[in-house]
């Protein structure tokens, strides 16, 4: 198409977003739940529409899941 | 953006029972003299390897190589493990011990990486600098014709529908690409309010090219 999906992506917000605070404040809970694979995203649509928008967030999320999962060596 | 579980239907955590192991390191952190120290040992042996890993994944983007990788995860994880001794009883058992844990090394990790970027060249926070956005998108330049009249509104929006501290925030971040930590930083903020001062803005960029009909209005439903 017209290659602006980025751009699109970026613009878009969801109300359910918690912002950053509080999806650091869950995000050792998140992340068993995401290892266990137990519904997280249903559990805390907050933090996961959090997680889809935020890059630094999202980092720390995938940094903390390698770690719980034994993928950080 | 939403602001309390209740609001957002996050589900909310109950008392719960702890796992043997976490149990136990709540057991020796509280413990005889000892204990705690073979326990604080531990867990700082935990903890510099978790900080280990997380600076080797993360060292790509911030251009640190050697020896400073290992010195950046020594602090980290003294830090970390300073935070967690002062915090441990905070822990309320919603995920293993350890898992709490290695939280606290890998925000120390994001934190110092993201101190790394002001060592660069000082990058001035004001550059305004339009012609970066379409290689920022991905916007392809043989379709200009197509996005040409999206980004002049864009720029549009920017100009006069956001305040000041708003139209900074989006410079920064989006024409001249700092990061946000370090942008917070530099602005003696925190990530948190930085987002949520994009958030505010994203929303009223969305709604300025959905009433120009450029674009729909964005929203993600609740389901």
């Amino acid at each position: 198409m017209n290659g602006w999906a980025e751009l699109d992506r970026f613009l878009r917000t969801d109300p359910r977003d918690v912002g950053c605070a509080q999806a650091m404040e869950l995000l050792h809970v998140y992340v068993e739940l995401v290892a266990q694979d137990t519904g997280a995203e249903r559990r805390h649509p907050g933090i996961a529409a959090h997680l889809r928008a935020c890059g630094p967030c999202s980092d720390d999320f995938e940094g903390l899941l390698a770690a719980v999962t034994g993928q950080d060596d | 953006m939403a602001t309390a579980h209740d609001r957002t239907g996050e589900s909310t955590t109950g008392p719960v029972s702890l796992d043997p192991e976490s149990a136990g390191w709540l057991r020796a952190l509280r413990g005889s003299e000892p204990d705690r120290r073979a326990a604080v040992e531990r867990l700082h042996a935990l903890l510099l390897r978790i900080g280990r890993s997380e600076v080797r994944r993360r060292s790509a983007r911030f251009g640190v190589t050697g020896p400073e990788l290992d010195d950046l995860a020594h602090q980290a994880a003294a830090d970390a493990l300073l935070a967690i001794i002062d915090k441990v009883g905070d822990f309320r058992g919603e995920s293993r011990f350890t898992t709490w844990a290695y939280k606290f090394v890998i925000l120390e990790v994001s934190a110092k990486v993201s101190r790394h970027f002001w060592r660069n060249p000082r990058v001035p926070l004001e550059i305004d600098d339009w012609e970066r956005l379409p290689d920022r998108f991905g916007l392809d330049p043989a379709a200009e014709s197509e996005w040409r009249d999206l980004v002049a509104a864009l720029r549009r929006a920017v100009e006069e529908k956001l305040t000041e501290r708003q139209r900074r925030i989006f410079v920064a971040l989006v024409l001249t690409g700092v990061p946000p930590d370090a942008l917070a930083a530099e602005l003696g903020t925190n990530r948190n309010a930085i987002y949520k001062t994009m958030f505010d803005a994203r929303r009223k960029l969305r709604a300025a090219l959905a009433a120009a009909g450029l674009m729909d209005d964005g929203m993600v439903r609740r389901s």
